[in-house]
């Protein structure tokens, strides 16, 4: 079906060309899902883009073919490349949300394709579309196609999406992380969506993915990149089982890190944060019902739920950003004021924060220097030799070098050294209680259990209290104590961690449970069969 | 007809020649990935770059090579590719210059400049030395009679110049060399004055605005809208009527009382971009983790945000100073602007500028009012090639 031949790739940097891809091959069969998985940078994209004969502005094809049924894809006018585009060839984007024109209904977006290669009238295409939206299981198939991309969950545009692509019947299609910006409840309807109308078309398909336990449910062969070489090829049982390379050894390896248990709480002792009875809104949409948490010295509470389910926004209730209107946030046994301006400093300086996207979460325009020397000397009043001193034992505590990393900017720090900076900005305060809101989910996976490693030494030599907001259950397996599983703004389920793993669980808690995909290819298959095939997702959270 | 031909004829070959040429470098290169991945456009645009240099190429021929220069039609095509050519070079040499001379950091800025940036850091520089230096320099002062009035730029008594006077005179007789190196003191001075002051008040209450929110921005914001609601020439004229009631015969405060009018104005437009880029920046989680730190609104706004707002504010700084020139140079004109005596490039295209009807069949004597017309023209076309470097260098935007 497709033939890829040493192909190189070669991104603009400045005045020269940077190589991105350095010569891989690749074959697909018909009716064959291919997945490449590795790191961000790995050229993921850029391959599967290729893949199309298509290489994106700043970026071009400097060797290799490309041959798509017997077409060289790489040398082929222009004119031949449109006829293939869109008709035997469709290209699925990570967020359907950013993808969709907001300004015209979807099915109005849907039939674009097939009328413009000429395959079907409109009428027959809007048909076509609803038939589709069917097997992809999309709710009111008939209607849905006439909202605009704004008036459906970001689930159902992912499936819409994933329709589109079907219109024309393509033999080939590219998944770019069709899941990655979904809930883990939401990613298994799209999932097995994508799987079901893979098979029923028998079209060929190359799911790009960093997620490894996604890319084993979906390939049926697996591919490795690393900065731009092949790691290793082999179908997905073998690779699962018996990885040959190093590299792939450690991505299998990750999600194996685990902590050790902590003997259970002194059931006297005063909680560093107590959160009591909190209800909060935003204007006048309530987002809270009466939250209620402690956090125990030394210890991590791991809060999960969906996106929209108020972990968030309990956070900004504690440190003050939000100021509840029912309840209230206790320090050691003290009540805070509830609004961070009516703090005094060494309130402020006991409750630290660390962000999800460490890009927006550090001054771009300041030196690491600056960014964590600052808080030492607003809090700590040290200036000159005595900061400088500081800031360098900061550094060598989250493992970066002081003397290389103390003049960088943000933009000259990876995205993982950026994070790490975060961490320190933090520890700076010295603090007693750090909140970290998703401080792993805009990482790599190899890069995100380094810094879940650090986070916890850190907390096993300084003693602090973590309040750890996710929604990935495999970083709350490894790294947390106690669990608050919530779900529309309530507190659904708490407990010790080793409590919350074991059955019987909420049902709400189950249904996140089971929803996180496992390395076993047969994992989807199973769970679809014990939920009930056609009652995936939306029926499981529906009967609750 | 004939236009229409020419215009008929330039499409067809570009269109046929633009296929051409990339078919032959397809051919050529053994389908190399630039010749492979450029669109037709591209190609197009070749040819037609390259019929539009030929063009230029044979006019300038023309110009050169007719008789009686007094009047060419050509002199001031003739004159502008040379001022073009010389000017591209004076840059060029301008940034080897800079290349090797300095200290370390000078030099390295220098490397990295393109040879667009090095002509407007150039044009900066003479400009500023020209100001500053204006009594040194200028031959004459600038409210210096002579009795010879009306002398024709050029210097050559045939065609009714004075050697004394290299540039002419005006109506009334006074140098217009001296009164252009004066006018740089006065206009650009002035000018820049104003912009800063525009830039301090629009810059810090958009950002004040931005980062409180609330009563606070909506108070300010909709002063803004009722400033901006008035036409700003006319609003301004308006004040400088009652300002020049007030300062009666002080010609001094009248210019100071312009530049403060002109600065408030002016002030407005900044504080809606200062607004809209400072609230695009509060909502940045390193402004919630400064909050949050305790920061008082003095660090938050020009530690914190300013530094991340230079590059929009440094190009509207460029566009807003070439703005601020112009409304001078107007009010100048209509009389309440900078006064009389002193020069101003404004003022002197006005008063002169019915010598530029004499531009068809006497380019010289029209020369006299393009002259003050190009050192504005130069200087924005100066600043604005340094903003856009700025700008590019501090966006890391790759081409």
């Amino acid at each position: 079906m497709i033939k890829i031949r040493d192909i190189h790739l070669e991104g603009r940097s400045d005045e020269s060309w940077i190589p991105i891809i350095n010569g891989i091959d690749l074959d697909l069969k018909r009716g064959e899902v291919l997945g490449l998985i590795g790191e961000s940078g790995a050229g993921k994209s850029t391959l599967g883009l290729a893949a199309m004969g298509f290489a994106r502005d700043g970026v071009r094809i400097s060797k290799g073919s490309v041959e798509f049924d017997g077409i060289d894809l790489v040398n082929a006018p222009a004119a031949v490349k449109r006829g293939l585009l869109g008709k035997r060839i469709a290209y699925v984007a990570q967020s359907a949300a950013a993808s969709f024109n907001p300004a015209h209904k979807i099915i109005d977006q849907h039939t674009e394709a097939p009328v413009q290669h000429g395959v079907m009238s409109t009428k027959e295409s809007q048909e076509d579309g609803m038939e589709l939206y069917e097997r992809l299981r999309l709710p009111n198939p008939t209607e849905i196609g006439f909202r605009y991309p704004h008036q459906v969950s970001g689930g159902q545009l992912q499936r819409a999406m994933t329709a589109m692509a079907m219109s024309c019947r393509p033999d080939l299609i590219i998944f770019d992380e069709p899941t990655t910006a979904l809930d883990v409840t939401t990613q298994i309807e799209v999932l097995a969506s994508i799987r079901d109308i893979v098979e029923q078309f028998n079209t060929a398909a190359i799911y790009i993915t960093h997620d490894l336990a996604v890319v084993a449910q979906m390939a049926d062969r697996i591919k490795v990149l690393l900065k731009g070489d092949e790691v290793e090829e082999a179908d997905t049982r073998t690779m699962l089982s018996s990885p040959k390379e190093e590299y792939t050894k450690s991505l299998w390896a990750v999600r194996s890190f685990q902590r050790p248990a902590k003997p259970a709480i002194n059931t006297g002792a005063t909680p560093i944060v107590s959160v009591k009875n909190v209800t909060a809104a935003y204007g006048k949409m309530p987002v809270l019902f009466d939250v209620d948490f402690d956090i125990h010295a030394g210890r991590t509470v791991a809060v999960v739920g969906e996106s929209g389910s108020g972990k968030s926004t309990a956070a900004r209730c504690i440190t003050g950003l939000l100021p509840p209107i029912n309840g209230h946030i206790e320090f050691e046994g003290e009540a805070m004021p509830l609004d961070y301006r009516r703090r005094n400093k060494d309130q402020l300086r006991q409750a630290q924060m660390i962000y999800q996207m460490a890009d927006t979460a550090l001054n771009p325009r300041k030196t690491i220097g600056e960014i964590i020397g600052r808080p030492v000397q607003f809090y700590m009043g040290f200036t000159g030799a005595e900061k400088r001193k500081r800031v360098d034992a900061l550094l060598e505590q989250i493992e970066l070098e002081p003397s290389t990393y103390f003049n960088r900017l943000p933009s000259e720090l990876s995205g993982g050294q950026k994070q790490r900076v975060g961490i320190a900005r933090a520890l700076a305060a010295e603090p007693k209680f750090i909140i970290c809101d998703e401080v792993t989910s805009a990482l790599d996976q190899l890069v995100a259990e380094g810094i879940l490693k650090l986070l916890a030494d850190l907390q096993d030599n300084l003693g602090l209290s973590y309040m750890f907001i996710t929604h990935d259950l495999a970083t709350v397996k490894s790294i947390s104590d106690e669990v608050v599983v919530m779900k529309d703004g309530r507190v659904v389920e708490q407990g010790p961690k080793a409590e919350m793993f074991q059955p019987p669980h909420h049902p709400y808690t189950d249904l996140l449970l089971s929803s996180v995909p496992e390395m076993d290819p047969d994992w989807l298959t199973d769970l679809l069969k014990a939920r009930g095939v056609d009652n995936i997702g939306d029926a499981a959270v529906g009967k609750m | 007809m004939s236009a229409l031909t020419t215009i008929a004829a330039i499409v067809i070959i570009s269109t046929l020649g633009g296929w051409m040429f990339r078919f032959a470098g397809q051919k050529g290169s053994q389908n190399a990935p630039y010749f492979r991945d450029m669109p037709y456009g591209v190609a197009v645009g070749y040819v037609l770059g390259a019929i539009v240099l030929l063009w230029l190429a044979k006019t300038y021929y023309l110009g050169t090579t007719l008789e009686a220069p007094a009047s060419n039609q050509y002199f001031f095509f003739v004159k502008a590719i040379n001022l073009f050519v010389i000017f591209a070079l004076v840059a060029y040499v301008f940034r080897i210059f800079g290349r090797h001379v300095g200290t370390a950091g000078t030099k390295k800025l220098f490397r990295a400049m393109p040879v667009t940036a090095a002509f407007g850091v150039m044009i900066i520089i003479a400009y500023a030395v020209t100001a500053i230096f204006a009594g040194v320099i200028a031959p004459h002062g600038q409210d210096q009679v002579f009795a010879l009035a009306n002398v024709v730029p050029g210097g050559d008594p045939a065609l009714g110049g004075n050697p004394d006077f290299p540039l002419g005179t005006d109506q009334i007789g006074r140098d217009i060399l001296s009164r252009l190196i004066y006018g740089a003191q006065n206009t650009v001075g002035i000018a820049f004055a104003t912009t800063l002051l525009a830039f301090f008040i629009g810059a810090s209450l958009g950002f004040l605005a931005a980062t409180l929110g609330g009563w606070v921005d909506q108070l300010l914001s909709r002063a803004v809208d009722v400033m901006m609601a008035i036409p700003s020439l006319i609003f301004a004229l308006l004040l400088m009527t009652i300002a020049s009631a007030w300062a009666g015969s002080e010609k001094g405060i009248l210019t100071l009382y312009m530049v403060v009018i002109i600065a408030v104005i002016d002030s407005t437009r900044v504080f809606r971009l200062a607004r809209a880029v400072g609230q695009s920046i509060v909502v940045m989680d390193y402004i919630e983790a400064a909050k949050l730190r305790g920061e008082g609104l003095g660090y938050l706004v020009f530690r914190e945000i300013l530094p991340n707002a230079t590059a929009p504010l440094l190009a509207e700084f460029g566009l807003r100073f070439c703005f601020v020139f112009l409304t001078i140079a107007s009010l100048s004109f209509l009389g309440v602007g900078i006064q009389p005596p002193l020069a101003d490039w404004g003022t002197m295209v006005r008063d002169m500028s019915q010598f530029i009807n004499f531009a068809a069949f006497a380019p010289q004597v029209a020369v006299a009012p393009l002259l003050a017309a190009g050192a504005i023209a130069l200087l924005t076309v100066g600043v604005n090639f340094v903003v856009d470097w700025m700008l590019h260098k501090s966006s890391g935007l790759k081409e």
